[in-house]
Order: C-alpha cells, then sequence, then structure tokens
C-alpha cells in the first residue's frame, strides 16, 4: 500500500484521489493552502454576487472524505526533497511520501506594472481573493469606480461581479475588440456591445501604465499608457490570465518551465512524483491542444487518467476533441472543435458567420476551404450537444452535413424557438454568393 | 445545511439593498395588507365593496410595481444578485417575520376562524371574512367563508407573483408557459369554476366543492361518504365527476406522468406547485441539499402515501353496506379490489424494476406492503373496526396532521425558513405517487451534456426539492428523481448548458459514468463498461 500525496484540493487532486480510492487501498493525503474542503473555483464569482454561499460551492458534503477514507491536510507545502521523498511544510513538519502529485493550479499573472501589489489591487482565483473584494468592495460607497486590466474569461467575470453591486467597472482591454485573440471578429464584436449594454465602462485597445497610490498605500488611480489619462477608482483587478503556480517546484530536482514539465504519462523527470492540471506543462501536446491548459475538465480529466497510472494501469493523457464553454454576462457560448480569431488562424479554415437580429445569438462555422471537412463551432446564446459535435468530429463530417443537421445538435430547453432554418438560409446565401 | 448568511451589518451600506422607489411599492402594498389585517382586528370599514377591491387592488399592484422597477431596467438573464444576502431570502429577520405572520394565518383559518369573523350559524360574517361577502355574492351567490377568503388571497398571491416569476424568466419559454399554466389552472379550476359550480346548487341539486385538477390522494376527502352521496344524488353530472376523480388517478394521471413524466402536474397544474413556483420562488434555494435530508424525504413521504391510503379504504369502507343484492360494491369486493390492486404493483415493482429500487427502497416497500396485508387481513378476525382505528379517528388524525398542519401551517407557512416545495417534498402523498412512477416507468428525465459541466452548483443551489443536481451532472448521469418536479431552474440557471428536461424512450434512461465525454476514448470504454 503505497502513500500517495496530491498538493492541491482543485479539481485535478480532488479527482485523482477519488479515482484512486476506486481503484485501490492506498492511503491518500490532500494538502491545500487554501482551504479545508474541496470548493469549485468556478463558482467563486457567484459567492460575491449572493447566488451561492461558499457551502453550496462545494460538491461533496464535508463527511465525503472520512468515509471514503481520503485524508485532507490544510497547510503550505514549502519544499519537496524527492529524494528522501518528504515534503517539509511552512509550520517546520515534514511528510513522507511514495507517490506525489503536483496539482498547485495557478497564480494571478502580473507583468510589473508599477503599483500592482499596493492594498486594492487584486486578480480572482483563490477563496481568499473573493474574501479580499468583499472587504475593498462591499458596496458602491465604499468602492466608487473599479478598473479591470485585462480582457478575458476572468475579467469579464470580474466585471459581472462588481455590476452586480452597482460598482461602476472601467474594464481595461489590450485588444482592439474583446477576447479577439481567440473569436473571431463577428462575435468579439457582439460581445463588445452586450458589455458595453450593461453599462460597463469597455475601453478597447486600451494598456495600463501604472496604479497610483494614497497616503495609505491604498490604490487611488490608474494611468492609461495611450492617453495618460487618470481614472480615480478604489479597486483594480488584474485579469491578464494565469501562470502555473510552482514557487514551491522551482528549487527541487523537479523540471520545471512555465509549469511542471511532464510527458504525456503525466509523469515528471523524478520518478513517483506527477502533475496535472493547470500547473502541468505537457511536453508533447496533442490535437492542436496548448501546453499549459487552464480550463476545469482538462484538470479534471488528467485526475480521470493519472489515478489509473498510480494503481497499475499506465495510462497516457489523450484528451478527445477540443470543447470548452463560458458565460459573458448575460451570454452563454459553447465551442467544440477549433475555430480561430483572426490571429492563428490557419489558411486553409474558412468560417460562416451567421448571426440573430437580437444581438445575443450567433455562431460561426470553421471548415476546410478545400475539402470542406468540418472543423468547429462557436455557439452563442444557442446550447448544443457536445456528444453530437464530438461525433461529427470524429466522423470528419463536411460543413454542408453540419449545417443540415443542426437541429440534432440542439440542446436549448424545451419551446425554445429555433434558428436551424435561418441558420440553413444564411448559409446557402453565402454559397451562392461565393 | 447550506445556511444563508444574512449581512447584519448595521453600518456599512447594503449592496443589495431596495431602491427608494421599491420601498415605496413595498409600503403600498403593505396598506393593502394591513386595511385587511385591520378589517381582521374586527374594524368595520363602510363601502365594504371599494374597500375590499383596494385593498387587494394595493396588493396586487405593490407587487406588479416591485418587479417591473426590480427586472424591467435589466437584460434579460438570471436574476439572482443578492438572494444569499437578502434578509427575506436568506433566513434573515424579514423571512422570520413574514414566516410567523403566515403561519399565524394559517393557524386562525384552520382553528380559529371565527377569529377572522366566520358567523355562527344562522348569523351574518363579521370582520375580515364581511369584508369578502360581497365578492363572494358576486361570484357564488353567497356569504363568504373563510375557505374563500383564503381561496381569493391564494389566488391573487399566484397571480401577482405569477407576473414577477414571467418577468423574472422572460427569457426563457419553458418557465414562461409553465407559469401562465398554473395561473390559468388556480384561477379558472381551483377559483371560478367551482364558485360558479356552486351557484347551480339548489334546494333539489347539490354539488360538492369540487376543484376539478385536485386530485386523490392529494384530495384526500374526495371519495368521503357526503361527497359521494352528493355526487351520486346530483345525478348525471355527480356521476360523471365522481368517475373523474376515479379516472384521474387511476388512468389520466398515470399516461400523462408516463409521457411527461409528474411535471405536468407538479409545476403545470397544481395549486399547491402553483403557489411555491410563483410566491415561494424567492425561497427555492432554502431546501436542504444534505444526503441526510433526502433519506427523511423518501421515509416521510411514503409513509404519508400509506396513511392516506389506509386512511381512504378505511372511510369508504366504513360506508358501505354487506349485501352485495343492494349494491353490488360491498365491503368485501372493496377490500378485495384494494388488496388485489396493491398486490399487482406491488408484484410487478418487485418483478421487473427491483434492480432500479435502493435496499432501503425495497425493505421499505416489503414492510409496508406486508403492513397494509396484515391489516386488511385482520379484517376478517375483528370486523367492527378495519385497521384496528375507527374510520373516523383515521380520517380526523390524517386531515389534522397531514391536511392541515403539514400542508398548510409548515408547508406554507415556512417558506421563508425551509424553503417553498417542504410539503411537495416531505408531506405530499400525490407527488409520491407521481415519483414513484416518474423513476420507474416514464419517459422524462434530465439530460446533462457531455464534458461541459464544470461543479459550480448552481443546479444544485436552487433545486426547490433539494435534489443534489450536481452530482449528476458532474457523472455525466441523467438526472431521474421520484421528487423532482421537472420546474426547469436548474437547467435555466446553469451557466454553461448543461441541463436539458426532456421526453425520450425508456432505453438508458439511467446511466451514470466515472469517466465523462471528452476524455480519452480508450479509458471512457474501461471505466464506464464496468
Amino acid at each position: 500500500m503505497d502513500h500517495i500525496v496530491i498538493i492541491g484540493n482543485g479539481i485535478a487532486g480532488v479527482t485523482t484521489a477519488r479515482h484512486i480510492r476506486k481503484l485501490s487501498d492506498h492511503k491518500i493525503t490532500i494538502i491545500s493552502a487554501e482551504t479545508e474542503h474541496f470548493f469549485s473555483r468556478t463558482a467563486l464569482m457567484y459567492i460575491y454576487m449572493g447566488h451561492m454561499t461558499y457551502t453550496h460551492t462545494k460538491p461533496y458534503e464535508d463527511w465525503f472524505w472520512k468515509k471514503n477514507n481520503i485524508n485532507l491536510k490544510k497547510a503550505f507545502v514549502e519544499h519537496i526533497d524527492t529524494d528522501a521523498k518528504l515534503l517539509k511544510f511552512a509550520t517546520g513538519e515534514t511528510m513522507a511520501y511514495n507517490k506525489l502529485v503536483i496539482a498547485t493550479g495557478s497564480k494571478v499573472n502580473k507583468f510589473g506594472w508599477p503599483g500592482q501589489d499596493l492594498k486594492g489591487v487584486q486578480g480572482l482565483y483563490q477563496k481568499q481573493d473573493v474574501d479580499q473584494l468583499e472587504a475593498d468592495a462591499p458596496n458602491n460607497e465604499v468602492c466608487k469606480r473599479a478598473v479591470i486590466v485585462g480582457g478575458g474569461l476572468i475579467g469579464i467575470e470580474l466585471a459581472e461581479m462588481l455590476n452586480s453591486r452597482n460598482i461602476p467597472v472601467t474594464f481595461l482591454v489590450r485588444e482592439t475588440s474583446f477576447w479577439n485573440g481567440v473569436l473571431p471578429e463577428g462575435e468579439s464584436e457582439m460581445l463588445n456591445r452586450h458589455i458595453k449594454n450593461h453599462h460597463i465602462d469597455l475601453r478597447l485597445a486600451t494598456n495600463l501604465k501604472e496604479i497610483k497610490a494614497d497616503a495609505n498605500g491604498r490604490v487611488k488611480s490608474v494611468i492609461i499608457e495611450e492617453t495618460g489619462e487618470e481614472i480615480p477608482c478604489d479597486l483594480v483587478g488584474l485579469t491578464a490570465g494565469v501562470s502555473p503556480n510552482i514557487n514551491m517546484v522551482k528549487n527541487t530536482a523537479i523540471n520545471t518551465d512555465q509549469g511542471v514539465i511532464v510527458n504525456k504519462f503525466l509523469e515528471t523527470n523524478i520518478k513517483d512524483v506527477y502533475a496535472i492540471g493547470d500547473c502541468a506543462e505537457q511536453r508533447e501536446p496533442v490535437h492542436n491542444r496548448r501546453p499549459i491548459e487552464a480550463v476545469w475538465y482538462t484538470g479534471r480529466m488528467m485526475g480521470e487518467v493519472l489515478a489509473q497510472t498510480l494503481c497499475g494501469n499506465r495510462m497516457a493523457y489523450n484528451p478527445g476533441h477540443w470543447f470548452n464553454s463560458a458565460k459573458f454576462l448575460d451570454i452563454e457560448y459553447q465551442t467544440y472543435g477549433w475555430v480561430f480569431g483572426r490571429k492563428g488562424k490557419p489558411d486553409y479554415e474558412q468560417q460562416f458567420h451567421w448571426k440573430h437580429d437580437d444581438d445575443t445569438k450567433s455562431i460561426t462555422v470553421a471548415y476546410h476551404k478545400v475539402s470542406r471537412q468540418f472543423l468547429g463551432i462557436n455557439t452563442f446564446g444557442i446550447r448544443m450537444k457536445h456528444k453530437v459535435f464530438d461525433q461529427w468530429l470524429t466522423e470528419q463530417r463536411d460543413v454542408d452535413y453540419v449545417i443540415a443537421h443542426l437541429k440534432t445538435a440542439n440542446f436549448d430547453p424545451e419551446f425554445y424557438a429555433h434558428y436551424e432554418k435561418a441558420i440553413r438560409s444564411a448559409f446557402q446565401e453565402q454559397l451562392q454568393s461565393v | 445545511m447550506n445556511t444563508p448568511n444574512p449581512s447584519m451589518s448595521l453600518t456599512k451600506p447594503e449592496a443589495f439593498d431596495l431602491s427608494t422607489k421599491q420601498r415605496i411599492y413595498v409600503a403600498i402594498g403593505m396598506i393593502g395588507l394591513i386595511t385587511l389585517a385591520l378589517a381582521a382586528f374586527n374594524i368595520t370599514f363602510p363601502f365594504r365593496p371599494v374597500v375590499l377591491t383596494g385593498a387587494l387592488l394595493l396588493i396586487g399592484m405593490g407587487i406588479i410595481l416591485f418587479t417591473n422597477d426590480l427586472y424591467l431596467g435589466k437584460m434579460e438573464g438570471i436574476k439572482n444578485d443578492g438572494v444569499m444576502f437578502k434578509s427575506i431570502s436568506s433566513r434573515g429577520i424579514w423571512a422570520w417575520i413574514s414566516g410567523l405572520a403566515l403561519t399565524g394565518f394559517y393557524i386562525l383559518l384552520y382553528f380559529r376562524a371565527d377569529w377572522l369573523g366566520l358567523a355562527a350559524e344562522g348569523e351574518t360574517n363579521t370582520g375580515l371574512i364581511a369584508l369578502f361577502d360581497p365578492l363572494s355574492k358576486l361570484l357564488n351567490g353567497n356569504p363568504a367563508s373563510q375557505w374563500f377568503v383564503y381561496g381569493t388571497l391564494y389566488t391573487l398571491a399566484i397571480l401577482a407573483f405569477g407576473y414577477k416569476f414571467l418577468l423574472k424568466y422572460r427569457h426563457n419559454r419553458y418557465e414562461r408557459l409553465r407559469t401562465f399554466s398554473v395561473m390559468f389552472f388556480q384561477l379558472g379550476f381551483a377559483f371560478l369554476i367551482p364558485e360558479f359550480m356552486s351557484r347551480l346548487n339548489s334546494e333539489s341539486f347539490s354539488l360538492p366543492y369540487y376543484d376539478l385538477k385536485n386530485i386523490w390522494p392529494l384530495n384526500y376527502y374526495n371519495f368521503e361518504q357526503y361527497r359521494v352521496n352528493e355526487l351520486i344524488s346530483a345525478g348525471d353530472i355527480g356521476l360523471a365527476l365522481l368517475i373523474f376523480g376515479v379516472l384521474s388517478i387511476f388512468v389520466i394521471t398515470p399516461i400523462l406522468t408516463y409521457k411527461y413524466g409528474k411535471r405536468w402536474y407538479c409545476s403545470w397544474v397544481c395549486g399547491c406547485g402553483g403557489l411555491a413556483e410563483t410566491a415561494g420562488d424567492s425561497f427555492r434555494h432554502l431546501s436542504d441539499k444534505r444526503q441526510s435530508a433526502w433519506k427523511i424525504e423518501r421515509w416521510v413521504v411514503h409513509s404519508v402515501v400509506v396513511f392516506v391510503t389506509l386512511m381512504t379504504t378505511a372511510v369508504i369502507y366504513s360506508y358501505l353496506g354487506d349485501d352485495s343484492s343492494t349494491y353490488w360494491l360491498t365491503k368485501s369486493v372493496f377490500l378485495i379490489s384494494v388488496g388485489s390492486l396493491l398486490t399487482l404493483v406491488f408484484a410487478l415493482v418487485m418483478i421487473f424494476k427491483r434492480d432500479q429500487l435502493a435496499k432501503d427502497a425495497q425493505y421499505g416497500a416489503i414492510g409496508y406492503f406486508v403492513i397494509i396485508m396484515v391489516l386488511i387481513g385482520l379484517h376478517y378476525f375483528n370486523s367492527s373496526d378495519l385497521f384496528l382505528f375507527k374510520a373516523e379517528t383515521l380520517r380526523k388524525s390524517y386531515g389534522f396532521l397531514i391536511g392541515t398542519i403539514f400542508s398548510g401551517v409548515i408547508g406554507t407557512g415556512f417558506y421563508p425558513i425551509f424553503g417553498n416545495r417542504v410539503w411537495c417534498r416531505f408531506g405530499c402523498p400525490m407527488a409520491a405517487i407521481l415519483g414513484f412512477q416518474q423513476r420507474l416507468f416514464s419517459r422524462f428525465r434530465i439530460t446533462t451534456n457531455g464534458g461541459q459541466c464544470i461543479s459550480c452548483g448552481n443546479c444544485s443551489t436552487y433545486c426547490e426539492m433539494g435534489i443534489d443536481v450536481r452530482a449528476y451532472a458532474q457523472k455525466g448521469e441523467n438526472i431521474v428523481r421520484s421528487s423532482c418536479v421537472g420546474c426547469g431552474v436548474c437547467s435555466a440557471v446553469c451557466p454553461r448548458g448543461v441541463l436539458k428536461l426532456e421526453n425520450d424512450g425508456l432505453k438508458g434512461r439511467i446511466n451514470s459514468n466515472d469517466i465523462l465525454l471528452g476524455n480519452d476514448v480508450n479509458l471512457m470504454d474501461l471505466v464506464n463498461e464496468k
């Protein structure tokens, strides 16, 4: 019986533990300095918005861990001694392991902006970040304006959160249009309008120059790079992405680059040490995927695979077709396969874009210019079935088949209006005009 | 328990406080309520029709104007901001005040209607009930009773808060249609039609009060002697209603539940459900999500079914005759039919669906089946009292414990504390019977969407029945639960488009995956096949 120690109680670490328990009776310990129990990080925003309490964000009741004989330890790992197979905690305590899983997740990116460590400047990733936000921005009297730096998925979540408490938000986005590094033009522009409809002060192609402090070392204002404008504010949200949280691995024998380097079996260069989730960096990523994927479900999938390996069935991480989802204020987004924004779009990729007149629903279908093979779809405001698109991607269906059978993929609630007909005729019109 | 955190702060301004306008609208509604309360304290108003109309209008207006201010200025979408902070929706001081006020009202209604002004035989109403006399006379020609007052306020609540729900979910057609439906059934079937029906009553012709959508066993008194007598003596119409009452539970209900799940009733038609979904919507997240609550629910709600079955059997038995030459349905024929029906259901489930029942459910089913059969068997040795107690005792205890205390005082009075579906979840025998069928023999299920679930928990939080929806969604498992009333809110609040209410074939309806779509195909096969 091994003692398997998992650093990090996020979705990756917890999934590993659960699946090890299903397969074996190894001793399992999960270590976290963040919270005592596993909670859903993706639901942090809802705590501040008052949709949920912290308790609601925990997918398993507190008795679950004892019942399944999974030990929890709240501690901060300071050093890993891979020769002695020993963890050293901040308290000076140590813990021996037979196998170690590093699942430490991410930390918020800071790009050396002057003032980035002032009071009232924060990211949004940890439970502690939400507690901090509650303290610094409880309402619009205490926080008269907030500035968010970085137009990605966390940035727009933070904007929605502050908006729910009627705190005016200025949203600085480096790109010329919201998230257009990922999204095609039409979708990105639709989101620009949607953000502005929510009375959020969206500033495109705008960079942060510095954050200024008041006499108490609290944020007082930000200066805009391009115009030199000073925007007074009481809170600055830094949401320019995340990167692997691997400080405690840096001075060990374990190889790191951006993240902890792993092979396709999620093994590091050191025997019996593995890394999964946001903090892992794949040496050979597969299927167009990036080496580091800070996505909920990839953390879960790596955990599922690693549990097999740890229980004697060595298995490679081999994710299926890319998919993802998000919600931009009131607009749900799902994607299956690959649809590129202008940046990074391969030459062979052709796109068909359809948008509803109400400006909250649209789809973009990507296909191969020559072979007409279906490559992927982005869908906004219309729910679609993962299973159907996964199958179509595997079967390498062509775009005409996909457009003709779009109704099969619909996952909207009953009685919702259908748009397949409108989409089909728009597609045919585009064909004729080409 | 998932306890929300009402802010206790006194110094800092609350982020989710009411605006000045909203305070004014609350005040408008309160003036209407206070007018009714004053009448209850025996203040006699002149111009009763005007005062009553005014009070009801003020209550309705207050709710409608408040709703408009709350939602119309915002874009369509999920509107749960501040739910866990607002006092009324997070077991704060206002929740307790309104809970106590509601509970108090129910206690008066059931036990001290005279305090509300109900007249003794031959006298005229006073107080609150007298205030409703003009409306009652307009509709059914008679003075009001406490039940008329209750029915009117109940209908007003469903209509006004129904408007609120319609606006809150104006982006969601499923929610809107469902709400129109409960508003229609409450106003028409529960309120207006029975009132008009009683207008037809005369010396020679009399129908009992009959809300057609109220089906036994929710309507546990449907087959009591006085009702059956009245129905039979009312000729063809009465007989038709009696037959309709029997067909409702044995034929119509099973067919509809097979096709659409129990939601066709619980969240589209039922009056209790209607109130829970409209006036109770602000409290849906208060349902207890713990697994222990689920265990209690299963025992309690099914015990109520057993209780109502025994009670109704005893009551009908008590007024049937022994002589088959006067009427074919004698005590013995009736008991044998009940016994055969229960045996048939029990046998079919145990033979074909045993593998779908958890261990404790099997023990429970066997235990209860044996108890009922023994009680029926006892009759042949001790023919005076069926089931050891007098039928009247059983009827009275059921009416008091279940009909009054559970469904009214606790079920509705404690909305702001226990959530809006406590009665439906723990007490309603109708919901239990429909749920039993929904779990075992129905096309309805909630499906999940591949690997898209992020375990955020919005679905579980806003499930009024306390189902841990997320536990299924994050395993890619269909949600097939007897308690699900199909309100569709889990699907609505899901930020990633994971949940969908559907009717489809029985094959593969109950599935369980340890590995979700998106991971290595071999791993999915390896683990999920086991």
